[in-house]
């Protein structure tokens, strides 16, 4: 499926509205969208609205044998599912340039900073360690994935809690969480990508943008920071010529949205344990709006079973019981099977060419 | 022939939100007990040629599982979605364009097809495409002690002995497909079409009642 292609005046509109400080949805150069964070029923997922970009994260672990060069250390998987519900340009299966740039800058924006402690996930060295498995789905893109994408993949592993583990002597008992509660993984720091688009050859500067605004840039620079205002990772991509300064003014206003950002999501991670805590059901559906027309709930409901035994019964007599049409299978010689009998061949073969076929 | 016994059967309780993605032409959130699963449509859209078919639309469903990459059971469940659909979608009205319904597994606690089937279902008409009828999926599990439950949670399919899903369409309430596991008798078969016909009706309630509260404010 092909995307809708942008149109001349709605670039040009775009444009002209940018030299004058001004933006589509009427926010300010450096503001960023409304964020929501919600958390699904078990432990590790978390959707992330960014706007109208919608993404959803899920860790999982699992024991497997670790690398042959680090023995004594876990395994962190990311993979971005670019899923074609996000958008009609997204095609299933084809790894997309796109979606290269998106797996390669989250894998330096977490794997290279180290912000989890990978040591701790050791079971038995050289044997067994846990690995982490982060998948993060797109589903709506409405701009700025990569922001949206790590927080949903912070967020989602502060949430995770693997099951514990005992090592007694030679004996491995791995716990399910139903016998003993499970453990959070050891998280050193929080990066968190803030993403500005340029435009005319680096003149404006826009925070956070959105669809339309991608559409038109010039060229994108990225930064990961933690709220220790330590930067994890910069990349620019698109060609733009930066002056130092104005990369530097840049990584300061990411160093003030990352520390809003991180408040967010720290908050969102207290509410949903004072609510896990007092035993509250968690969830989609519990986070679903209620209040909206476009969403209805409907409780518990019985259904009735006045007929349902003589309607089956009536059914079940009416109709015979079907034909054995399927002889049973001959074994005319080991590793043969014959199920039925040949029949003579009724193409008109004259007899010199044709062969009775048995 | 064995008898059936049947205690009380219930549904879990069910929440729909329609509308909830800006890209997609039709979005869906289908939620039953704690299994959601998020629907996305897109079309009537331009096909690639080699995809064409010359008198109807192509319709093409997806699924994604939370967690790795799609295998032979998402492959399967498709194919149980996308024959559904197209027994109730008019896709003569959209020749040579294509139809693209993908189906975002959100979380599952049991009955995830009927949650894929009834999430589908309400994105198509979110969708706003012509359908000769709505259809609805419902599951329900025969436990070792023959008693028949609908909409089972994870650990009641795990006891249960069979598994059936049925789609039921909304004007004749026949069964449009069906796809069992384990084995049961055909009495067995029978009462639990029967169970499932009547377990439809509440839900084609439910549709009746979101939609008619989604236009609650336009007509």
């Amino acid at each position: 499926m092909k995307d809708t292609p942008l149109s001349n005046c709605e670039r040009d509109f775009l444009l002209k509205a940018i030299e004058e400080k001004k933006r589509l949805d009427g926010r300010q150069t450096y503001d960023y969208r409304n964020i929501k964070i919600t958390f699904g029923t078990d432990y590790g997922c978390c959707f992330v609205d960014l706007g109208k970009t919608r993404v959803m994260a899920q860790v999982s672990c699992e024991l497997v044998a670790p690398k042959e060069t680090r023995p004594n250390e876990g395994i962190l998987f990311f993979n971005i599912e670019l899923s074609p519900m996000a958008s009609p340009a997204f095609e299933p299966g084809r790894q997309s340039e796109l979606s290269v740039k998106l797996n390669r800058q989250l894998e330096r924006c977490f794997r290279n900073s180290k912000c989890i402690d990978t040591e701790s996930l050791c079971v038995v060295s050289g044997e067994k360690v846990w690995q982490i498995r982060v998948d993060v789905h797109t589903l709506n893109h409405d701009g700025n994935l990569m922001d949206a994408a790590s927080i949903a993949a912070i967020t989602a592993l502060c949430h995770f809690r693997r099951p514990d583990v005992s090592i007694q002597g030679e004996e491995i008992t791995v716990y399910t969480p139903e016998e003993r509660d499970p453990i959070p993984l050891s998280i050193y720091h929080m990066p968190i990508s803030v993403s500005f688009s340029f435009f005319q050859q680096g003149t404006y500067l826009l925070v956070d943008p959105c669809e339309r605004e991608e559409r038109v840039m010039d060229g994108l620079l990225m930064i990961a920071m933690n709220k220790h205002r330590e930067i994890c990772s910069i990349q620019s991509s698109g060609g733009i010529m930066l002056l130092k300064e104005q990369v530097l003014r840049c990584s300061k206003i990411a160093s003030v949205k990352v520390s809003e950002i991180t408040e967010l999501i720290s908050k969102a991670l207290e509410n949903d344990k004072k609510a896990r805590k007092a035993g509250e059901r968690c969830g989609f559906a519990e986070s679903m709006p209620q209040e909206r027309i476009t969403a209805l709930k409907m409780d518990e409901t019985p259904v009735e079973m006045k007929n349902v035994t003589e309607k089956a019964e009536d059914i079940v007599k009416k109709y015979e019981a079907p034909p054995q049409s399927v002889p049973s299978p001959l074994v005319p010689a080991p590793g043969v099977g014959q199920v039925g009998q040949g029949q003579q061949n009724s193409w008109g073969l004259e007899e010199e060419d044709g062969e009775k076929i048995d | 022939m064995e008898v059936c016994k049947s205690t009380d059967i219930s549904l879990r309780e069910f929440g729909c939100e329609q509308n909830l993605l800006s890209r997609p032409d039709g979005s869906a959130s289908f939620i039953q007990g704690d299994t959601s699963v998020l629907a996305g449509m897109y079309g009537p859209a331009e096909v690639k040629v080699s995809k064409e078919i010359y008198d109807r639309a192509t319709l093409e469903v997806l699924i994604q599982p939370k967690v790795g990459l799609p295998s032979v059971r998402e492959r399967s469940q498709e194919q149980c979605v996308r024959e559904t659909c197209e027994a109730s979608l008019l896709s003569f009205l959209h020749p040579r364009s294509s139809l693209t319904l993908i189906l975002q597994v959100v979380h599952n606690d049991g009955s995830l097809l009927s949650c894929l089937l009834n999430a589908a279902c309400m994105a198509l008409m979110d969708a706003g495409l012509p359908m000769s009828c709505l259809f609805c999926g419902v599951t329900c599990a025969i436990n070792s002690d023959g008693q028949i439950i609908t909409d089972p949670t994870v650990a009641q399919e795990k006891e249960s002995r069979a598994i059936l899903t049925f789609a039921i369409d909304s004007t004749d309430h026949k069964v449009l497909m069906s796809s069992t596991q384990g084995s049961f008798s055909v009495y067995e078969l029978q009462q639990c079409i029967a169970v499932c016909q009547k377990a439809s009706e509440k839900i084609f309630l439910f549709y009746r009642d979101s939609v008619q509260r989604r236009y609650s404010k336009t007509l």
